[in-house]
């Protein structure tokens, strides 16, 4: 779950990270004061604000309005900003790249930093970047921090404030349960304060159990992706016209596949886990009704889930709503006879094997 | 022998009293687990299916001589199981429980691998040696004895596979469930070295998914120490960037772990990578 910057900034600032004096407004009106002359910054969850003119300076409060009513609303690729932060502007001098996150292949904290500071980080070639892995039994030390702050050409108090910055935002990350915490740029200004210049950060949706200020947070999810978070189901859009519904993430990414193989698109990715629950089987149709698919492709391989209750839970969304699309249905495993006959007589057309299933829905699909 | 689990593994099940571990303890013994133990804090002196219950694990290890786990816990309460069956001496530990959090993983991993415990999961099926034993959920009737190795970082992907191997003959040595999470415990390599080391393994056979960069890590893997033919699968070709595909670890992140990486790296290795899942049989045979 990603954070606003303003968000991620406080958070910065609980944990003793200096960043620029600033609050955050819905409506120009709300600013009455400024703490000096300041940037306007959009509050959108999408890199290239500043490029789509969604970060302007102003001096006064009646500027500040002026270019805070220009930016509230303004679309930047796709997002509508709907809060500004109204932020001290800062004298740069220098510009560097902090970021902490967790590397899945060393199984731990990442501590990535780079002189070259205010561009995207993946666009420095790596011998310019130092990654610094945490080992997970020692944690952070500040002979890491110190390696850091050498790396970035830092040196006397700037590389002590460095360090230390490094040290709480390691510490953000694994208290906070976030995946990345990211500074770019840190900036060293021209009174030689190390300060964030712009802050990210992103909480670990699974640990949200112990966070509990994070849930009410909006996700970047369409309506109906929200619909299905709240019934557990993972749902995904995508843009072509056949709606998949399977059991288990490997499996109905393998469906999309084998569509693919055939020609034909998925324009939705609902994997119901492991459920045979006909109350969410029902729910999870009813959602697929919603996206509104040309087609539907139902695989299932019932290793422990049972094959007829999910058909009765199939069978009981299409009795409360009635579906336009054809679904085509291949189901394997416990009880499948009888599932397949309870389909049958429901119309719906059976498959017996994924690609022939595949191979089906594709042909509907493309008529 | 098998690879992790055979006739030596006496399993405690850690969660048994929930509906989970109940329905699996039956259906592992069913296929020939020896399941020694429960633990579930606060209802020792219980039975579930003749299994006596204890409280904590060190004293089901004192009293049954249990030497693998199977957590079936709640996300919440993982990380304080996998770290009290480690403390208690438990040599291989099986984690079911989704939805642990990533720096709950990444602590327990790490302990896991400094205490030279194997652990598999977390997110994770589990695993089956036909004939012999199983940890985990993976259901028992797709199961075939025979010498093909399968390590998966998926569930039901992997029984479709396996499923179909078995209806056309060939059977498994052990199918090894990794899981679908960020940060798993035993990886692919950790497997395939086991399975190259393992006399019952002749074959071996890779499903993968996108997110990540454990395939192309494996496939370096190959090239330099297997010696067994291998067959792929990858899963999620035709997933869009940014979107989490189900299992947490099944996401493109900035252009990394797409599936064409994953297949060029495999391929390169001498992998064949089957194009369906229900093309890996004939790959296997061929």
């Amino acid at each position: 779950m990603k954070l606003f910057e303003y968000k991620a900034k406080e958070l910065m600032r609980r944990y003793g990270i200096p960043v620029p004096e600033g609050f955050v407004v819905s409506s120009p009106d709300q600013i009455d004061h400024l703490p000096g002359p300041v940037m306007v910054k959009a509050q959108v969850l999408i890199g290239g604000r500043g490029k789509a003119g969604g970060i302007k300076p102003a001096d006064t409060v009646e500027e500040a309005r002026k270019v805070a009513s220009a930016i509230l609303g303004m679309d930047i690729r796709g997002y509508t900003t709907k809060e500004v932060l109204v932020e001290k502007r800062i004298a740069v001098d220098r510009e560097i790249y902090l970021g902490v996150t967790v590397d899945r292949s060393r199984k731990s904290v990442l501590i990535m930093a780079s002189a070259a500071g205010g561009v995207d980080i993946e666009s420095v070639p790596e011998d310019k970047v130092l990654m610094a892995h945490l080992d997970p039994l020692i944690g952070y030390q500040p002979y890491i921090g110190r390696r850091v702050a050498k790396a970035v050409g830092l040196a006397g108090p700037q590389a002590a404030q460095m360090e230390s910055i490094c040290h709480r935002l390691c510490e953000l990350v694994t208290k906070e349960d976030a995946e990345l915490a990211e500074i770019n740029p840190l900036v060293v200004t021209e009174d030689g304060e190390v300060i964030a210049g712009d802050g990210k950060v992103t909480i670990d949706s699974d640990a949200l159990f112990r966070h509990k200020e994070y849930q009410e947070l909006k996700e970047d999810l369409t309506p109906l992706e929200e619909k299905a978070k709240k019934l557990d189901i993972a749902f995904v859009q995508l843009d072509g016209n056949i709606g998949v519904i399977a059991n288990g993430a490997g499996l109905t990414m393998a469906t999309l596949d084998s569509l693919n193989v055939f020609n034909g698109r998925a324009g939705v990715f609902l994997d119901l886990g492991g459920t045979d629950d006909p109350e969410k089987v029902k729910q999870a149709m009813l959602l697929m009704e919603e996206a509104d698919p040309k087609v539907i492709l139902v695989n299932i391989f019932g290793g422990i889930t049972k094959c007829d209750t999910v058909a009765a839970g199939l069978l009981e969304a299409m009795g409360e709503k009635s579906i336009e699309a054809p679904i085509i249905a291949r189901i394997k495993g416990v009880n499948e006879e009888h599932a397949r006959d309870m389909l049958k007589n429901a119309g719906i057309i059976p498959a017996s094997g994924l690609s022939e299933a595949a191979e089906l829905a594709a042909k509907e699909s493309l008529r | 022998m098998a690879v992790i689990v055979d006739e030596d593994t006496r399993l405690v099940v850690q969660g048994i009293t929930g509906y989970q571990g109940t329905y699996h303890s039956k259906a592992m013994m069913d296929f020939g687990t020896d399941v020694v133990a429960g633990v579930t804090p606060g209802k020792g002196g219980q039975e579930v299916h003749g299994v006596p219950v204890f409280d904590t694990v060190e004293e089901a290890v004192e009293r049954t001589g249990a030497n693998a786990s199977c957590v079936f816990v709640p996300a919440p309460f993982t990380k304080g199981a996998v770290l009290e069956a480690i403390d208690a001496g438990i040599g291989t530990v099986v984690t079911v429980t989704e939805h642990v959090p990533v720096h709950d993983a990444i602590h327990f991993v790490a302990v896991a691998r400094a205490k030279g415990v194997v652990l598999i999961g977390p997110n994770c099926p589990g695993l089956a040696s036909p004939g012999l034993a199983k940890i985990g959920i993976l259901p028992n009737k797709i199961f075939k004895k025979g010498d093909v190795g399968v390590v998966s970082r998926s569930g039901t992907l992997t029984y479709e596979i396996v499923n179909a191997m078995t209806e056309d003959g060939l059977g498994q040595s052990t199918c090894v469930g990794i899981g679908g999470d960020r940060v798993p415990g035993m990886g692919f390599v950790d497997a395939l070295k086991l399975f190259q080391e393992d006399d019952e393994t002749n074959r071996i056979v890779l499903v993968g998914e996108i997110g990540g960069t454990a395939e192309e890590e494996a496939a370096e893997f190959i090239t330099e120490n297997i010696t067994k033919p291998v067959v792929a699968y990858i899963a999620g070709r035709t997933a869009p960037p940014g979107k989490r595909m189900g299992h947490a670890g099944a996401i493109i992140a900035r252009g990394r772990g797409t599936a064409g990486s994953k297949i060029k790296a495999l391929e390169a290795a001498g992998v064949k990578v089957a194009p369906l899942p229900t093309d890996v049989p004939g790959l296997v045979r061929a």
